[in-house]
């Protein structure tokens, strides 16, 4: 249970730090680059190396790459639906989550396994 | 183009605006410690990367823009959506620092300490990411 309160709030301060260090940032183009910081990673993998040790950190690495590429594809899909069709940021990035899983979870499969 | 901190947003910004993503970020963390538990650390590994606050940025951002148009009379729900759209635009550019990060632990992790590892994928991350961002704004 600690362990969980522990990942909890290391998480939700790291990946706030990101987010409003991205805030302060201008130009926004720029300012977007930290929302794709390693903030749940770094949060995750010092706790899961003392933890779980090297190996097992290394290997959750590893799939996060196919994550990363899902959060790329992600990232640019929502781009260009919202310059495209003007929607709202909200409709079109809770859409495209399942992109998200699309991507990683495919990659993890056919590349990874 | 010139690279600003602009401290104003600070301000704009509501404490439950702040506390949304802290929520988020620490659910998601949470979440990823549970998934690898459960399901081993190659599907756990994938949360790494999910983008957690992705939605409540984009929104804020579109919000605080559409805001800041509309106090000067400006139409602004196009442009908040503009803002959102280029700052996902720096997100995508933002990933590719991400897989560099992920591939410096995924290689290093087991030889070298956690710190040093962490560290150096981290201050790769930020290399790579700025570099991109550099060289696709001078094209």
């Amino acid at each position: 249970m600690s362990q969980i309160l522990i990942r909890f709030l290391v998480g939700g301060a790291v990946v706030s730090a990101f987010a409003i260090l991205g805030d302060l940032l201008k130009p926004k183009s720029f300012a977007g680059l930290f929302g794709a910081a390693p903030s749940v990673a770094l949060a995750t993998l010092g706790l899961t190396i003392a933890t779980e040790g090297a190996s097992y950190a290394a290997t959750e690495s590893r799939s996060m790459i196919a994550g990363a590429i899902a959060f790329m594809v992600f990232a640019s899909c929502v781009s260009w639906a919202m310059m495209r069709y003007k929607v709202s940021a909200l409709l079109v990035t809770i859409c495209a989550v399942p992109l998200w899983f699309g991507v990683a979870f495919g990659l993890r499969y056919m590349w990874l396994k | 183009m010139q690279i600003k901190v602009d401290p104003s947003v600070i301000g704009q910004t509501r404490w439950y605006e702040y506390a949304i993503r802290f929520l988020f970020g620490g659910i998601v963390t949470v979440a990823a410690g549970i998934i690898a538990k459960r399901f081993g650390p190659g599907i756990g590994g994938l949360f790494l990367a999910f983008p957690a606050i992705f939605p409540a940025s984009a929104t804020l951002i579109e919000k605080h823009e559409k805001e800041k148009k509309e106090a000067k009379g400006l139409r602004g729900t196009w442009r908040g959506r503009e803002a959102a759209s280029v700052d996902a635009a720096g997100s995508a550019m933002g990933s590719v620092g991400l897989l560099v990060f992920a591939s410096i632990v995924w290689q290093f992790a087991p030889r070298y300490s956690a710190w040093i590892v962490l560290m150096g994928a981290t201050v790769a991350w930020l290399t790579v990411s700025v570099l991109i961002w550099y060289v696709r704004k001078q094209v």
